[in-house]
Protein backbone atom coordinates (compact mmCIF):
# COMPACT_ATOMS: atom_id res chain seq x y z
CA UNK A 1 0.00 0.00 0.00
CA UNK A 2 2.52 2.41 0.85
CA UNK A 3 4.53 2.08 -2.48
CA UNK A 4 0.90 3.42 -3.80
CA UNK A 5 0.57 6.58 -1.00
CA UNK A 6 4.09 7.69 -0.83
CA UNK A 7 3.10 9.61 2.06
CA UNK A 8 0.83 7.34 3.41
CA UNK A 9 -0.26 7.69 7.31
CA UNK A 10 1.48 9.01 10.36
CA UNK A 11 4.28 6.26 10.26
CA UNK A 12 6.50 8.45 8.19
CA UNK A 13 6.26 11.41 10.04
CA UNK A 14 9.31 11.82 12.22
CA UNK A 15 8.54 12.99 15.51
CA UNK A 16 11.56 14.06 17.49
CA UNK A 17 11.32 13.90 21.54
CA UNK A 18 11.16 17.14 21.48
CA UNK A 19 8.74 18.15 18.90
CA UNK A 20 6.27 15.39 20.93
CA UNK A 21 7.00 17.45 24.03
CA UNK A 22 6.22 20.71 22.73
CA UNK A 23 2.96 19.39 20.92
CA UNK A 24 2.09 17.81 24.68
CA UNK A 25 2.52 21.32 25.82
CA UNK A 26 0.38 22.92 22.90
CA UNK A 27 -2.43 20.65 23.42
CA UNK A 28 -2.34 21.13 27.11
CA UNK A 29 -2.19 24.59 26.71
CA UNK A 30 -5.01 24.96 24.19
CA UNK A 31 -7.32 22.27 26.56
CA UNK A 32 -6.14 25.00 29.79
CA UNK A 33 -7.53 27.58 27.89
CA UNK A 34 -10.35 25.94 26.32
CA UNK A 35 -11.84 24.73 29.97
CA UNK A 36 -11.64 28.16 31.01
CA UNK A 37 -13.31 29.59 28.00
CA UNK A 38 -16.38 27.15 28.75
CA UNK A 39 -16.26 27.93 32.53
CA UNK A 40 -16.98 32.13 31.56
CA UNK A 41 -19.07 30.70 28.43
CA UNK A 42 -21.44 29.52 31.19
CA UNK A 43 -21.08 32.10 34.11
CA UNK A 44 -24.14 31.46 35.93
CA UNK A 45 -23.41 27.38 36.79
CA UNK A 46 -19.69 28.16 37.00
CA UNK A 47 -20.20 30.93 39.44
CA UNK A 48 -22.71 28.26 41.41
CA UNK A 49 -20.04 25.56 41.61
CA UNK A 50 -17.29 28.24 42.60
CA UNK A 51 -19.09 30.00 45.27
CA UNK A 52 -20.35 26.60 46.85
CA UNK A 53 -16.01 25.59 47.08
CA UNK A 54 -15.36 29.22 48.08
CA UNK A 55 -17.25 29.23 50.72
CA UNK A 56 -16.87 26.05 51.96
CA UNK A 57 -12.86 27.26 52.19
CA UNK A 58 -13.63 29.97 53.76
CA UNK A 59 -14.82 28.33 56.63
CA UNK A 60 -11.58 26.63 57.43
CA UNK A 61 -9.37 29.67 56.06
CA UNK A 62 -11.30 32.02 58.70
CA UNK A 63 -11.10 29.78 61.15
CA UNK A 64 -7.16 29.92 60.28
CA UNK A 65 -6.86 32.61 60.58
CA UNK A 66 -8.80 33.79 63.70
CA UNK A 67 -6.16 31.15 65.53
CA UNK A 68 -3.36 32.94 64.25
CA UNK A 69 -4.17 36.21 65.30
CA UNK A 70 -5.27 34.73 68.67
CA UNK A 71 -2.06 32.91 68.76
CA UNK A 72 -0.07 36.47 68.27
CA UNK A 73 -2.85 38.31 70.97
CA UNK A 74 -1.71 35.41 73.17
CA UNK A 75 1.81 36.26 72.97
CA UNK A 76 1.21 39.45 73.66
CA UNK A 77 -0.77 38.58 76.49
CA UNK A 78 1.72 36.75 77.98
CA UNK A 79 4.43 39.49 77.31
CA UNK A 80 2.52 41.72 79.29
CA UNK A 81 1.09 39.23 82.12
CA UNK A 82 3.20 40.70 85.11
CA UNK A 83 4.22 38.73 88.51
CA UNK A 84 3.54 40.72 91.59
CA UNK A 85 6.12 40.03 94.41
CA UNK A 86 4.80 41.08 98.10
CA UNK A 87 7.52 42.08 100.23
CA UNK A 88 7.86 41.20 103.83
CA UNK A 89 6.76 44.94 106.61
CA UNK A 90 10.19 43.91 107.71
CA UNK A 91 11.94 44.51 104.31
CA UNK A 92 13.36 47.91 104.16
CA UNK A 93 12.76 50.42 101.48
CA UNK A 94 16.44 50.28 100.07
CA UNK A 95 16.56 46.27 100.57
CA UNK A 96 13.66 46.51 98.27
CA UNK A 97 15.02 48.68 95.47
CA UNK A 98 17.96 46.85 95.54
CA UNK A 99 16.11 43.72 95.35
CA UNK A 100 14.37 45.38 92.40
CA UNK A 101 17.68 46.08 90.77
CA UNK A 102 18.92 42.56 91.53
CA UNK A 103 16.01 41.05 89.83
CA UNK A 104 15.89 43.47 86.70
CA UNK A 105 19.35 42.43 85.65
CA UNK A 106 18.31 39.24 85.17
CA UNK A 107 17.72 37.77 81.48
CA UNK A 108 14.42 36.20 81.71
CA UNK A 109 12.99 39.93 83.32
CA UNK A 110 12.26 42.39 81.07
CA UNK A 111 10.94 45.70 83.24
CA UNK A 112 10.47 46.11 86.95
CA UNK A 113 9.35 48.56 89.54
CA UNK A 114 9.42 49.27 93.06
CA UNK A 115 6.44 50.32 94.62
CA UNK A 116 6.62 51.62 98.04
CA UNK A 117 3.86 50.85 100.50
CA UNK A 118 3.39 54.79 100.87
CA UNK A 119 3.35 54.83 96.64
CA UNK A 120 0.82 51.74 96.73
CA UNK A 121 -1.28 53.94 99.27
CA UNK A 122 -1.09 57.19 97.36
CA UNK A 123 -2.26 55.28 93.34
CA UNK A 124 -4.81 53.54 95.76
CA UNK A 125 -6.40 56.56 96.51
CA UNK A 126 -5.54 58.16 93.50
CA UNK A 127 -7.69 55.41 91.27
CA UNK A 128 -9.68 53.16 92.89
CA UNK A 129 -12.04 55.89 94.46
CA UNK A 130 -11.66 54.65 98.13
CA UNK A 131 -9.27 57.47 99.77
CA UNK A 132 -11.17 58.12 102.40
CA UNK A 133 -10.90 54.68 103.31
CA UNK A 134 -7.47 54.36 103.84
CA UNK A 135 -7.44 57.63 105.60
CA UNK A 136 -9.73 56.01 107.88
CA UNK A 137 -7.26 53.01 108.70
CA UNK A 138 -4.18 54.08 111.83
CA UNK A 139 -1.61 52.57 109.46
CA UNK A 140 -0.95 51.51 105.91
CA UNK A 141 -1.76 48.17 105.40
CA UNK A 142 -0.76 47.87 101.85
CA UNK A 143 2.59 46.40 101.82
CA UNK A 144 5.53 46.99 99.09
CA UNK A 145 5.39 45.36 96.18
CA UNK A 146 7.78 44.50 93.26
CA UNK A 147 6.12 44.63 89.68
CA UNK A 148 7.70 42.64 87.24
CA UNK A 149 7.27 41.89 83.04
CA UNK A 150 8.45 38.21 82.73
CA UNK A 151 10.23 38.01 79.13
CA UNK A 152 8.20 35.15 76.51
CA UNK A 153 6.81 33.50 79.22
CA UNK A 154 4.92 30.14 79.30
CA UNK A 155 3.09 27.81 81.51
CA UNK A 156 6.35 25.71 82.15
CA UNK A 157 8.39 28.47 82.80
CA UNK A 158 6.14 31.19 84.33
CA UNK A 159 5.59 28.29 87.11
CA UNK A 160 9.37 27.76 87.61
CA UNK A 161 10.25 31.17 87.80
CA UNK A 162 7.19 32.18 90.50
CA UNK A 163 8.38 28.99 92.47
CA UNK A 164 11.88 30.70 92.30
CA UNK A 165 10.66 34.34 93.19
CA UNK A 166 8.65 33.03 95.83
CA UNK A 167 11.35 31.90 97.61
CA UNK A 168 13.35 35.00 97.72
CA UNK A 169 14.32 36.41 101.16
CA UNK A 170 11.94 39.52 102.07
CA UNK A 171 8.86 38.03 99.47
CA UNK A 172 6.09 37.23 101.45
CA UNK A 173 3.97 35.84 97.90
CA UNK A 174 4.34 36.32 94.49
CA UNK A 175 1.33 36.09 92.29
CA UNK A 176 1.04 35.50 88.79
CA UNK A 177 -2.07 34.95 86.78
CA UNK A 178 -1.02 31.24 85.25
CA UNK A 179 -4.15 30.06 85.27
CA UNK A 180 -5.29 32.62 82.75
CA UNK A 181 -2.93 31.74 80.24
CA UNK A 182 -3.03 28.09 80.86
CA UNK A 183 -6.87 28.21 79.90
CA UNK A 184 -6.16 30.28 77.20
CA UNK A 185 -3.50 27.62 75.47
CA UNK A 186 -5.13 24.97 75.83
CA UNK A 187 -7.94 26.36 74.51
CA UNK A 188 -5.64 27.50 71.28
CA UNK A 189 -4.56 23.98 70.83
CA UNK A 190 -9.07 22.99 71.23
CA UNK A 191 -8.99 25.36 68.07
CA UNK A 192 -6.75 24.15 66.32
CA UNK A 193 -7.64 20.43 66.28
CA UNK A 194 -11.04 21.58 65.65
CA UNK A 195 -10.00 23.45 62.51
CA UNK A 196 -8.04 20.63 61.21
CA UNK A 197 -10.89 18.80 61.55
CA UNK A 198 -13.05 21.17 59.64
CA UNK A 199 -10.34 21.47 57.20
CA UNK A 200 -10.74 17.79 56.23
CA UNK A 201 -14.35 17.92 56.39
CA UNK A 202 -14.11 20.47 53.89
CA UNK A 203 -11.88 19.32 51.44
CA UNK A 204 -13.71 16.44 51.35
CA UNK A 205 -17.02 18.17 50.52
CA UNK A 206 -14.89 20.19 47.69
CA UNK A 207 -14.24 16.97 46.26
CA UNK A 208 -17.64 16.08 46.16
CA UNK A 209 -18.99 19.23 44.48
CA UNK A 210 -16.25 19.19 42.06
CA UNK A 211 -17.03 15.57 41.87
CA UNK A 212 -20.37 15.66 40.99
CA UNK A 213 -20.02 18.81 38.69
CA UNK A 214 -17.27 16.76 36.46
CA UNK A 215 -19.65 14.23 36.47
CA UNK A 216 -22.87 16.39 35.33
CA UNK A 217 -20.23 17.93 32.44
CA UNK A 218 -19.46 14.25 31.37
CA UNK A 219 -22.58 13.27 31.27
CA UNK A 220 -22.97 16.62 29.35
CA UNK A 221 -20.37 15.73 26.24
CA UNK A 222 -20.92 11.78 26.03
CA UNK A 223 -21.67 12.35 22.49
CA UNK A 224 -17.95 14.63 21.92
CA UNK A 225 -16.45 11.32 24.38
CA UNK A 226 -17.68 8.78 22.49
CA UNK A 227 -16.78 10.72 19.21
CA UNK A 228 -12.72 11.21 20.59
CA UNK A 229 -12.30 7.51 21.22
CA UNK A 230 -13.73 6.79 18.19
CA UNK A 231 -11.40 8.68 16.42
CA UNK A 232 -8.19 7.47 18.85
CA UNK A 233 -8.56 9.85 21.76
CA UNK A 234 -6.74 8.60 24.22
CA UNK A 235 -8.46 7.83 27.92
CA UNK A 236 -6.05 10.85 29.37
CA UNK A 237 -6.98 12.66 26.13
CA UNK A 238 -10.56 12.38 26.86
CA UNK A 239 -9.70 12.88 30.46
CA UNK A 240 -7.62 15.99 30.05
CA UNK A 241 -10.35 18.92 30.05
CA UNK A 242 -12.13 17.64 32.54
CA UNK A 243 -9.30 17.75 34.20
CA UNK A 244 -8.48 21.42 33.96
CA UNK A 245 -12.07 22.51 34.68
CA UNK A 246 -11.67 20.80 37.91
CA UNK A 247 -8.31 22.80 38.55
CA UNK A 248 -9.92 25.89 37.56
CA UNK A 249 -13.10 24.95 39.47
CA UNK A 250 -10.76 24.83 42.22
CA UNK A 251 -8.70 27.75 41.99
CA UNK A 252 -11.73 29.74 41.37
CA UNK A 253 -13.16 28.74 44.79
CA UNK A 254 -9.60 29.30 46.26
CA UNK A 255 -9.50 32.89 44.93
CA UNK A 256 -13.30 33.45 46.16
CA UNK A 257 -12.43 32.45 49.50
CA UNK A 258 -9.35 34.93 50.19
CA UNK A 259 -11.20 37.63 48.37
CA UNK A 260 -14.51 37.15 51.01
CA UNK A 261 -11.61 36.55 54.03
CA UNK A 262 -10.67 40.29 52.95
CA UNK A 263 -13.69 41.39 52.82
CA UNK A 264 -14.40 40.25 56.31
CA UNK A 265 -11.51 41.54 57.86
CA UNK A 266 -11.68 44.74 56.69
CA UNK A 267 -15.22 45.18 57.84
CA UNK A 268 -14.28 43.71 61.04
CA UNK A 269 -10.86 45.21 61.22
CA UNK A 270 -12.55 48.72 62.38
CA UNK A 271 -13.66 47.62 65.64
CA UNK A 272 -11.49 45.14 66.53
CA UNK A 273 -8.39 47.12 66.40
CA UNK A 274 -10.55 49.73 68.69
CA UNK A 275 -11.39 46.41 70.79
CA UNK A 276 -7.45 45.38 71.36
CA UNK A 277 -6.69 49.43 71.77
CA UNK A 278 -8.79 49.38 74.99
CA UNK A 279 -6.70 46.18 76.14
CA UNK A 280 -3.79 48.74 75.61
CA UNK A 281 -2.77 46.00 73.04
CA UNK A 282 -0.52 46.96 70.34
CA UNK A 283 -1.33 44.39 67.66
CA UNK A 284 -3.67 44.77 65.01
CA UNK A 285 -5.30 41.89 63.14
CA UNK A 286 -3.80 40.64 60.38
CA UNK A 287 -5.93 38.69 57.33
CA UNK A 288 -4.29 36.46 55.27
CA UNK A 289 -1.03 36.82 54.37
CA UNK A 290 0.83 35.91 51.16
CA UNK A 291 2.37 32.43 51.71
CA UNK A 292 -0.68 31.02 53.34
CA UNK A 293 -2.75 32.91 50.69
CA UNK A 294 -0.86 31.07 47.57
CA UNK A 295 -0.58 27.70 49.69
CA UNK A 296 -4.81 28.35 50.09
CA UNK A 297 -4.73 28.70 46.11
CA UNK A 298 -2.64 26.20 46.05
CA UNK A 299 -4.40 23.42 47.88
CA UNK A 300 -7.94 24.33 46.46
CA UNK A 301 -6.67 24.19 42.80
CA UNK A 302 -5.37 20.46 43.93
CA UNK A 303 -8.34 19.44 45.42
CA UNK A 304 -10.20 20.20 42.55
CA UNK A 305 -7.83 18.85 40.21
CA UNK A 306 -8.70 15.83 42.47
CA UNK A 307 -12.67 15.66 42.37
CA UNK A 308 -12.14 15.67 38.84
CA UNK A 309 -9.77 13.04 38.79
CA UNK A 310 -12.08 10.95 40.85
CA UNK A 311 -14.79 11.54 39.01
CA UNK A 312 -13.02 11.18 35.33
CA UNK A 313 -11.86 7.41 37.02
CA UNK A 314 -15.05 6.75 37.95
CA UNK A 315 -17.53 8.11 34.73
CA UNK A 316 -15.35 7.96 31.93
CA UNK A 317 -14.41 4.56 31.36
CA UNK A 318 -18.32 4.00 31.52
CA UNK A 319 -18.74 5.69 28.08
CA UNK A 320 -17.84 3.36 25.10
CA UNK A 321 -18.81 3.90 21.55
CA UNK A 322 -21.43 1.46 20.92
CA UNK B 1 -4.91 -5.89 5.68
CA UNK B 2 -8.01 -7.71 7.44
CA UNK B 3 -8.60 -10.83 7.96
CA UNK B 4 -11.55 -13.00 10.07
CA UNK B 5 -11.05 -16.40 10.40
CA UNK B 6 -14.23 -18.52 11.75
CA UNK B 7 -15.25 -15.09 13.57
CA UNK B 8 -18.80 -15.45 15.95
CA UNK B 9 -19.83 -12.52 17.81
CA UNK B 10 -23.46 -13.15 20.40
CA UNK B 11 -24.05 -10.57 22.35
CA UNK B 12 -25.46 -10.96 25.99
CA UNK B 13 -29.05 -12.23 25.53
CA UNK B 14 -28.48 -15.07 22.76
CA UNK B 15 -28.54 -12.77 19.75
CA UNK B 16 -26.07 -14.46 17.78
CA UNK B 17 -25.20 -11.51 15.32
CA UNK B 18 -22.92 -13.34 13.69
CA UNK B 19 -21.60 -16.86 12.75
CA UNK B 20 -18.51 -18.12 11.64
CA UNK B 21 -17.58 -15.49 9.19
CA UNK B 22 -14.22 -15.81 7.01
CA UNK B 23 -12.91 -13.48 4.73
CA UNK B 24 -9.96 -11.61 3.65
CA UNK B 25 -9.59 -7.84 2.19
CA UNK B 26 -6.81 -7.59 0.87
CA UNK B 27 -4.14 -4.19 0.69
CA UNK B 28 -5.67 -1.34 -1.41
CA UNK B 29 -8.94 -3.56 -1.85
CA UNK B 30 -12.41 -2.16 -2.03
CA UNK B 31 -15.72 -4.43 -0.29
CA UNK B 32 -18.95 -3.66 0.11
CA UNK B 33 -20.73 -5.36 3.18
CA UNK B 34 -24.47 -6.01 2.32
CA UNK B 35 -27.06 -7.31 3.84
CA UNK B 36 -30.90 -6.88 5.21
CA UNK B 37 -30.77 -4.65 8.24
CA UNK B 38 -29.87 -7.17 11.34
CA UNK B 39 -27.94 -8.98 8.78
CA UNK B 40 -24.33 -8.31 11.04
CA UNK B 41 -23.11 -5.38 9.02
CA UNK B 42 -22.44 -3.30 11.64
CA UNK B 43 -21.00 -5.56 14.26
CA UNK B 44 -18.92 -6.67 11.58
CA UNK B 45 -17.60 -3.59 11.05
CA UNK B 46 -17.64 -2.84 15.22
CA UNK B 47 -15.23 -5.82 15.75
CA UNK B 48 -13.06 -4.33 13.40
CA UNK B 49 -13.22 -1.21 15.48
CA UNK B 50 -12.84 -2.65 18.95
CA UNK B 51 -16.03 -1.35 19.79
CA UNK B 52 -17.24 -5.02 20.43
CA UNK B 53 -14.87 -8.03 21.19
CA UNK B 54 -15.24 -11.18 19.24
CA UNK B 55 -16.87 -14.23 20.83
CA UNK B 56 -15.26 -17.28 18.54
CA UNK B 57 -12.57 -16.94 16.36
CA UNK B 58 -10.16 -14.18 15.32
CA UNK B 59 -9.82 -11.21 13.30
CA UNK B 60 -6.26 -9.91 11.81
CA UNK B 61 -5.70 -6.50 10.87
CA UNK B 62 -2.34 -5.29 9.64
CA UNK B 63 -0.66 -7.89 10.60
CA UNK B 64 -2.33 -7.34 14.70
CA UNK B 65 -4.61 -9.57 16.46
CA UNK B 66 -6.98 -8.07 17.61
CA UNK B 67 -7.97 -9.98 20.38
CA UNK B 68 -4.59 -9.76 21.96
CA UNK B 69 -4.51 -5.71 22.29
CA UNK B 70 -3.87 -4.50 25.01
CA UNK B 71 -6.90 -2.20 26.27
CA UNK B 72 -4.18 0.69 25.93
CA UNK B 73 -3.22 0.19 22.53
CA UNK B 74 -6.89 0.60 21.05
CA UNK B 75 -6.81 4.52 20.68
CA UNK B 76 -3.24 4.46 18.67
CA UNK B 77 -5.16 1.12 16.55
CA UNK B 78 -8.29 3.12 15.99
CA UNK B 79 -6.17 6.10 14.41
CA UNK B 80 -5.43 4.19 11.41
CA UNK B 81 -8.45 3.35 10.35
CA UNK B 82 -11.15 5.85 9.23
CA UNK B 83 -14.51 5.64 10.00
CA UNK B 84 -17.28 7.32 8.21
CA UNK B 85 -21.57 7.13 9.70
CA UNK B 86 -24.55 6.84 8.69
CA UNK B 87 -25.46 9.40 11.47
CA UNK B 88 -22.45 11.48 10.75
CA UNK B 89 -21.25 11.62 13.88
CA UNK B 90 -20.24 15.39 13.90
CA UNK B 91 -19.97 17.38 16.87
CA UNK B 92 -22.06 20.04 16.23
CA UNK B 93 -20.70 22.64 19.14
CA UNK B 94 -17.52 23.63 16.54
CA UNK B 95 -16.76 25.01 12.63
CA UNK B 96 -16.85 22.13 10.24
CA UNK B 97 -12.59 22.70 10.29
CA UNK B 98 -12.50 22.18 14.15
CA UNK B 99 -14.58 18.69 13.31
CA UNK B 100 -12.42 17.62 10.34
CA UNK B 101 -9.11 18.92 12.54
CA UNK B 102 -10.34 16.59 15.96
CA UNK B 103 -8.37 13.04 14.42
CA UNK B 104 -4.96 15.50 14.50
CA UNK B 105 -5.26 17.12 17.55
CA UNK B 106 -5.73 14.00 19.30
CA UNK B 107 -2.37 13.02 17.52
CA UNK B 108 -0.90 16.29 18.36
CA UNK B 109 0.23 16.98 15.21
CA UNK B 110 1.74 20.47 14.85
CA UNK B 111 -0.82 23.26 14.29
CA UNK B 112 0.13 24.68 10.58
CA UNK B 113 0.81 21.26 9.69
CA UNK B 114 -3.05 20.12 10.66
CA UNK B 115 -4.41 23.27 9.51
CA UNK B 116 -2.62 22.03 5.57
CA UNK B 117 -4.31 18.63 6.18
CA UNK B 118 -7.53 19.82 7.05
CA UNK B 119 -8.08 22.32 3.74
CA UNK B 120 -6.47 19.38 1.59
CA UNK B 121 -9.07 16.81 2.94
CA UNK B 122 -11.98 19.60 2.95
CA UNK B 123 -10.98 20.55 -0.42
CA UNK B 124 -10.96 16.67 -1.44
CA UNK B 125 -14.80 16.51 -0.35
CA UNK B 126 -15.39 19.87 -1.46
CA UNK B 127 -16.39 21.96 1.22
CA UNK B 128 -13.49 24.29 1.43
CA UNK B 129 -15.48 27.26 1.44
CA UNK B 130 -17.64 26.25 3.95
CA UNK B 131 -14.80 25.41 6.72
CA UNK B 132 -15.85 28.42 9.01
CA UNK B 133 -19.54 26.83 9.32
CA UNK B 134 -21.52 25.16 11.98
CA UNK B 135 -22.47 21.60 10.62
CA UNK B 136 -25.75 22.13 12.02
CA UNK B 137 -26.39 24.65 8.94
CA UNK B 138 -25.07 22.28 6.34
CA UNK B 139 -27.48 19.47 3.90
CA UNK B 140 -27.31 15.69 5.09
CA UNK B 141 -25.05 15.16 2.16
CA UNK B 142 -22.39 17.92 3.19
CA UNK B 143 -22.69 16.41 6.88
CA UNK B 144 -21.48 13.15 5.03
CA UNK B 145 -18.65 14.90 3.40
CA UNK B 146 -17.21 16.30 6.44
CA UNK B 147 -17.31 12.83 8.14
CA UNK B 148 -15.37 11.35 5.38
CA UNK B 149 -13.00 14.23 5.22
CA UNK B 150 -12.74 13.36 8.81
CA UNK B 151 -12.18 9.71 8.78
CA UNK B 152 -9.21 10.45 6.31
CA UNK B 153 -7.48 13.79 7.08
CA UNK B 154 -5.22 11.40 9.29
CA UNK B 155 -4.53 9.76 5.65
CA UNK B 156 -5.53 5.85 7.45
CA UNK B 157 -4.67 2.57 5.85
CA UNK B 158 -8.03 1.25 6.12
CA UNK B 159 -11.45 3.20 5.67
CA UNK B 160 -14.26 1.63 6.91
CA UNK B 161 -18.15 3.10 6.40
CA UNK B 162 -21.39 1.90 7.55
CA UNK B 163 -24.22 3.31 5.55
CA UNK B 164 -22.50 6.41 4.39
CA UNK B 165 -25.62 6.98 2.17
CA UNK B 166 -28.51 5.89 3.97
CA UNK B 167 -29.98 9.19 4.67
CA UNK B 168 -29.28 10.44 1.02
CA UNK B 169 -31.04 10.52 -2.07
CA UNK B 170 -29.76 8.19 -4.90
CA UNK B 171 -28.02 11.38 -6.52
CA UNK B 172 -26.40 12.51 -3.18
CA UNK B 173 -25.77 8.73 -2.55
CA UNK B 174 -23.71 8.12 -6.31
CA UNK B 175 -21.65 11.25 -5.63
CA UNK B 176 -20.85 10.00 -2.07
CA UNK B 177 -19.80 6.34 -3.48
CA UNK B 178 -17.60 8.49 -5.90
CA UNK B 179 -15.71 10.40 -3.55
CA UNK B 180 -15.02 7.13 -1.64
CA UNK B 181 -13.52 5.60 -4.10
CA UNK B 182 -11.65 7.99 -5.06
CA UNK B 183 -9.53 7.37 -1.89
CA UNK B 184 -9.36 3.97 -2.84
CA UNK B 185 -7.72 4.55 -5.82
CA UNK B 186 -4.95 6.40 -3.69
CA UNK B 187 -4.42 3.44 -2.38
CA UNK B 188 -6.91 2.94 0.65
CA UNK B 189 -8.23 -0.34 1.90
CA UNK B 190 -11.99 0.11 2.56
CA UNK B 191 -14.89 -1.74 3.26
CA UNK B 192 -18.47 -0.58 2.96
CA UNK B 193 -21.18 -1.12 4.75
CA UNK B 194 -24.79 -0.43 2.98
CA UNK B 195 -27.84 -2.28 1.68
CA UNK B 196 -28.31 -0.15 -0.88
CA UNK B 197 -28.03 -2.61 -4.22
CA UNK B 198 -28.99 -0.77 -7.13
CA UNK B 199 -25.76 1.73 -6.16
CA UNK B 200 -22.64 -0.83 -5.17
CA UNK B 201 -23.87 -3.54 -7.79
CA UNK B 202 -23.13 -0.79 -10.61
CA UNK B 203 -19.82 0.16 -9.13
CA UNK B 204 -17.33 -2.73 -9.91
CA UNK B 205 -15.88 -3.81 -6.50
CA UNK B 206 -16.45 -7.12 -4.59
CA UNK B 207 -19.61 -7.91 -2.83
CA UNK B 208 -19.60 -9.55 1.03
CA UNK B 209 -23.25 -10.80 1.67
CA UNK B 210 -24.37 -11.43 4.91
CA UNK B 211 -27.87 -13.05 6.15
CA UNK B 212 -28.45 -13.73 9.05
CA UNK B 213 -24.96 -13.57 10.37
CA UNK B 214 -23.51 -15.92 7.93
CA UNK B 215 -21.51 -14.75 4.88
CA UNK B 216 -23.75 -16.19 2.33
CA UNK B 217 -21.98 -14.50 -0.56
CA UNK B 218 -18.35 -13.21 -2.28
CA UNK B 219 -18.00 -12.27 -5.12
CA UNK B 220 -16.15 -9.90 -7.86
CA UNK B 221 -18.10 -9.75 -10.46
CA UNK B 222 -16.18 -8.20 -13.36
CA UNK B 223 -18.59 -5.35 -15.05
CA UNK B 224 -19.60 -6.68 -18.45
CA UNK B 225 -19.88 -3.42 -20.49
CA UNK B 226 -23.69 -2.52 -19.78
CA UNK B 227 -25.05 -5.51 -17.37
CA UNK B 228 -26.05 -4.93 -14.62
CA UNK B 229 -24.97 -6.89 -11.60
CA UNK B 230 -27.97 -7.01 -9.75
CA UNK B 231 -29.79 -9.60 -10.47
CA UNK B 232 -26.97 -11.96 -9.44
CA UNK B 233 -26.68 -10.45 -6.18
CA UNK B 234 -30.59 -10.62 -5.21
CA UNK B 235 -30.06 -13.92 -6.04
CA UNK B 236 -28.25 -15.09 -3.14
CA UNK B 237 -30.83 -15.55 0.28
CA UNK B 238 -29.59 -12.38 2.25
CA UNK B 239 -29.87 -9.67 -0.34
CA UNK B 240 -32.18 -6.68 0.06
CA UNK B 241 -35.96 -8.07 -1.69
Amino acid sequence: MSKRMPESGARQRQQTSMGRLKSLWQSHRAVALQSIRKLIGEPAASAMTIAVIGIALLLPTTLFVAMNNLQILSEGVSESSRITLYLADSFSEAEGRNLSEQLLARPDISTGAYISSAQAAEEFREYSGLGDVLSELDENPLPAVIVLSPQDIDEASGAALLAELNALAGVESAQLDLAWIARLQRFLDLAQRMSAALMLVLALAVLFVVGNTIRLAIEGRRAEIVVVKLVGGTDSYVARPFLYTGFWYGLGGGLLAWLLLSLIMLALSGPLDALLALYDNQHSVHGLSLLPGLILLAGSALLGWLGAWISVRQHLSAIEPR
Amino acid sequence: MIKFDNVSKRYPGGHQALSQVSFELGDGEMAFLTGRSGAGKSTLLKLVMLMEKTSQGEIVVNGKNLARMPRDQIPFYRRRIGVVFQDHQLLFDRTVFDNVALPLQIEGYPKHEADRRVRAALDKVGLLKKEKMNPMALSGGEQQRIGIARAVVNRPQILLADEPTGNLDPDLAAEIMTLLEQFNQVGVSMLIASHDLSLITRLSHRILTLHNGQLVNDATYPVPPGASRRAEVERSPGSAP
